[in-house]
């Protein structure tokens, strides 16, 4: 973020004395940046940020678990974790050693769509995390071999434990993404994938995925922070310009229809003292028409004191420990959830009553201007602090480039939230929590009668 | 309101830009790693002191990025004061203080806060309590305004305490589901034992939640909330004269108080590394914590000790994860640190281990901390060192991180311009150093190792390696009777 202009900093001033609050002070700023392409199809993006000494390099490969096989789950993320054991001019072991050396934080991350690449390091070391990450781009095969994904797979199992087999309620996902998508869809399975297929992964499938989707121009490189572009420009024209092109990636732009013909009651159980249910609706993609009101929906629905849920079933009644809601819009889907988890000796089936009639509340009579003020509020502060560190900016621009495929839309998307209105809430209530659902209790080990069912059962 | 200092802007990494490899203009070759210019001068923002005449003292840092701010009440009290049978009257307390002022209910705070977009979030600690607020400045005399209710008004409603003590208790109960969690309260139980407050959980246990009332948190509140317990820092989008009145506004009435002293019982003597092992049937992990007790935050080792902590446990590349993790796939992640606080806290190591390898894991664990123990090459001490000193600029780019900076400064009495000599210190730590504090501070014979796990598939390996005994304990580390 630049500083602010002196004639605005004045204006501020003025207000102070005039102890007015600020006019648009909260309003989201615009991120300047400057956007190009080398020959080989990479996406670069540039924004400049001399607040702080330091640079933060983001790379987006358009991949992620959605471009997974059936029988080679968990691959991407896999793949994620095998990109940081080194590369042809770069030792095993080292990739994160030099990177400490030079006071760098790095990570990666893998989702449904994207697989993302970090470094945040003083200004000083650009040219070291360029030089890494032009490496695993176009030299990582030559020193790959199946040691390296043993150890990686070894690790990722341990990540999936950690995550997943050894926490409460933790395969719950798992179980409602195969019941809600149909086997074929590439949100049916999660983005860790599972133990049998992380097992099957070979050296064979590291290297064609590497050559399918970790190509030049199938990546954005965004990089924000104290830098002077020109200098930048020749390095990364340096490093990465004769990364040879790759084949035009395909990747899937339609998913397989999903119907839910009915509500859909599921059980697992788990190592838990308490019961959780989780309901879930097919909604829509991220971005799309209904996918802001959604969010407010879940704000309104779960995520305060005052929400409808958290109100009646934690606060007044106290016979929920917690509540959550939240919508899911993802690149090519989207889903709607809402868990709860009942206080000890109380029935799913009783509050599965009281969720009803809040859910219909809102259908039938709507939301109170206050309720969505508080919401749009919420989401219209999240937007500045997105914008308060250079990885987050760095983070804004290569998603924005991504889903809508324009950086420049952080205020679009802020405005998206403050075009909402309650009829719009009703509305998206209506059409998509009035879907069948799939409704999914986890239950402690043996208390199968705990669990939610058609007819209410839940004792 | 006097002037106490102000610090000035300041160069912290000069210091390594004379060190440095000037950069270097030569032709591109990919095989080695670019030859990198010296780093770059940062100043550190300064820092403004204040103090009002009812003791209450103020840390100001004015960050102008963006129109937010950051407000952290730091209270010098926690849980090491809560009374005997009492554990968990601190972080109640905390928890309670968004639960209702003299002029504000539950859930109109709750509401206030949504309506004006900002965070308003107290916690506790062992010696500290806090109250932080992040706001857009444009909502900055509402939130404020809330934030001095909240902190210095609050009325500990019955029904309201009540609904919180029942939350608390499912919390410990649900805290059985979770190996980690039980790990973390057992580990410290075991090598402090009941009599020292660093033993106890913060959140209380189950016996002391039922039995306390609101008269112990309004006690506990009425003590310890006093200004001369305080301080206030201030971070962000502000100018500080401006917002120096609105706080004397809102906190020059606070009333000063009697704080007492604390006083800590000395630490039981550590006895010979054991083992002990807490069933938790059908875990697929073993939650491993192991150490002893360490050092105070005033210990004139901390320089030495964070760059030997470094290397053994502080960062990816450290010692633990790279061999637990890059080399054998033993676990997600391994790491140590120190915790240090008014008096010796823990010194732990850590990591989820794949349960099938708990007793291979254990072997590691024991050849790394005897390891460091022996000179470290010049090589992995200069990359730890660089680590702690480059970082440094990346942690004060957002007005949180800088609040959160803060805090260690006003809670310990560091000096203002403890970051600014911060480089020099870490950069005069010796290879001698590091193997004199490993060898004084971490003793392999001495160790407290608690493992959480599936005994039945987990405990025969464990006496295989020959460590130490087993000792069985119930998941609040206590013996079974």
């Amino acid at each position: 973020m630049k500083k602010r202009p002196l004639l605005v900093a004045l204006c501020y001033l003025i207000l102070g004395i005039l102890a007015g609050p600020r006019a648009d002070a909260q309003a989201t700023p615009r991120i300047q940046f400057e956007k190009y392409q080398l020959p080989n199809g990479l996406e670069v993006i540039l924004h400049e940020d001399h607040s702080t000494p330091i640079i933060a390099v983001d790379t987006w490969y358009h991949v992620g678990s959605g471009d997974e096989q059936v029988g080679r789950t968990g691959f991407a993320h896999l793949f994620e974790h095998i990109m940081f054991m080194g590369s042809q001019h770069v030792p095993v072991g080292t990739f994160d050693q030099l990177l400490e050396s030079a006071g760098a934080n790095n990570n990666g991350s893998t989702t449904e769509d994207r697989t993302n690449y970090y470094e945040v390091l003083p200004s000083n070391a650009l040219a070291l995390a360029l030089w890494l990450d032009a490496d695993r781009m176009g030299f990582l095969l030559p020193t790959m071999d199946l040691a390296k994904v043993d150890l990686q797979r070894d690790v990722v199992k341990n990540e999936r434990r950690q995550r997943v087999d050894n926490v409460p309620y933790g395969r719950a996902d798992e179980i409602i993404l195969a019941a809600l998508y149909p086997k074929t869809h590439p949100y049916s399975w999660p983005v860790i994938g599972s133990m049998s297929d992380l097992s099957a992964a070979s050296l064979t499938d590291v290297q064609n995925f590497f050559k399918t989707y970790y190509a030049p121009n199938n990546a954005t490189l965004t990089i924000a922070g104290d830098f002077d572009p020109a200098t930048v420009k020749k390095l990364v024209a340096q490093y990465f310009g004769s990364i040879p092109r790759g084949p035009e990636v395909k990747r899937r732009l339609t998913v397989p229809n999903v119907t839910i013909p009915r509500d859909t009651f599921l059980v697992l159980e788990d190592k838990v003292q308490l019961p959780r249910v989780f309901y879930t609706w097919h909604s829509v993609k991220g971005f799309s028409k209904d996918d802001a009101a959604l969010d407010i929906l879940a704000q309104i629905i779960a995520n305060d004191k005052n929400s409808r849920l958290y109100k009646k079933l934690v606060y007044d009644l106290q016979i929920a420990q917690n509540v959550g809601a939240f919508q899911d819009g993802s690149r090519l889907d989207g889903k709607f959830q809402i868990d709860i988890t009942p206080k000890p000796g109380q029935k799913v089936a009783d509050i599965d009553r009281i969720v009803q009639t809040e859910i219909a509340n809102v259908i039938n009579t709507g939301v109170a201007p206050r309720e969505l003020q508080r919401a749009q509020n919420l989401y219209k502060a999240s937007f500045l602090n997105r914008l308060a560190s250079v990885l987050g900016k760095a983070e804004v621009l290569n998603s924005y480039n991504y889903f809508i495929g324009n950086p420049d839309y952080v205020q679009q998307d802020a405005a998206r939230y403050e075009r909402v209105t309650a009829a719009d809430v009703q509305r998206v209530a209506k059409t998509y929590l009035g879907r069948p659902k799939i409704v999914l209790t986890v239950v402690p080990e043996g208390k199968k009668d705990m669990m939610l069912t058609a007819s209410g059962g839940g004792r | 309101m006097k002037v106490i200092g102000t610090t000035s802007a300041l160069s912290a990494l000069a210091l390594l830009a004379v060190q440095s490899i000037a950069s270097a203009q030569g032709t591109f070759d990919r095989s080695k790693p670019p030859e990198l210019g010296p780093p770059p001068r940062v100043s550190l923002p300064p820092i403004l002191t204040r103090q009002l005449p009812n003791g209450l003292r103020l840390m100001i840092v004015e960050q102008h990025e963006l129109p937010l701010a950051d407000f952290v009440l730091l209270v010098g009290s926690g849980g090491t004061v809560d009374p005997a049978g009492k554990t968990g009257v601190a972080n109640l307390t905390s928890s309670m203080l968004r639960e209702g002022t003299t002029s504000r209910k539950s859930l109109d705070i709750a509401d206030q806060i949504a309506f004006l977009g900002i965070n308003l979030s107290p916690t506790s600690s062992w010696e500290s309590s806090t109250l932080s607020l992040h706001t857009p400045t444009a909502q900055l005399d509402s939130a404020l305004a809330l934030f001095a209710d909240v902190a210095l008004h609050p009325s500990f409603p019955a029904n309201e305490f009540e609904r919180i003590r029942k939350t608390r208790l499912t919390e410990l109960l649900q805290l059985r589901d979770q190996g980690p969690a039980i790990a973390n309260i057992a580990f410290p139980a075991i090598i402090y034992g009941s009599a020292h407050p660093y033993g106890l959980p913060l959140i209380g246990t189950e016996a002391s939640v039922k039995s306390l009332t609101t008269a112990d948190l309004q006690s506990y509140y009425q003590t310890n909330f006093r200004p001369n317990n305080a301080t206030l820092i201030v971070v962000g989008d502000v100018s500080p004269a401006q917002v120096e009145q609105k706080i004397n506004a809102l906190f020059g009435n606070w009333q000063r108080g009697d704080v007492p002293q604390l006083n800590y019982n000395e630490p039981p003597k550590s006895g010979t590394t054991t083992i002990y092992l807490i069933d938790k049937p059908g875990a697929a992990q073993s939650s491993f914590r192991i150490g002893s007790v360490g050092v105070p935050r005033s210990t004139g080792d901390y320089f030495a000790l964070t760059v030997m902590n470094t290397i053994l446990g502080g960062s990816f590349s450290s010692r633990l994860n790279q061999n637990l993790r890059e080399v054998r796939g033993y676990t997600y992640g391994a790491g140590s640190r120190f915790d240090m606080r008014r008096a010796a806290g823990p010194f732990t190591a850590s990591a989820e281990i794949v349960s099938a390898k708990t007793d291979s894991a254990l072997l590691e664990f024991m050849k790394e901390l005897n390891g460091i123990r022996q000179a470290v090459p010049p090589s992995e001490l200069s990359r730890a060192k660089r680590y702690l000193q480059l970082q440094l600029p990346g942690n004060f780019e957002t007005t949180q991180q800088i609040a959160a900076a803060l805090v260690p400064v006003a809670l310990y009495g560091l000096p203002l311009d403890y970051f600014n000599n911060y480089v020099q210190n870490i950069e005069g730590v010796t290879q001698a150093d590091v193997a004199r504090v490993a060898q004084q501070y971490i003793n392999p014979g001495s160790l407290a190792i608690v493992i959480v796990g599936d005994r039945k598939t987990i405990e025969q390996g464990l006496k295989a390696v020959n460590i130490g005994p087993i000792a069985i304990r119930d998941i609040s580390g206590q013996l079974i009777q």
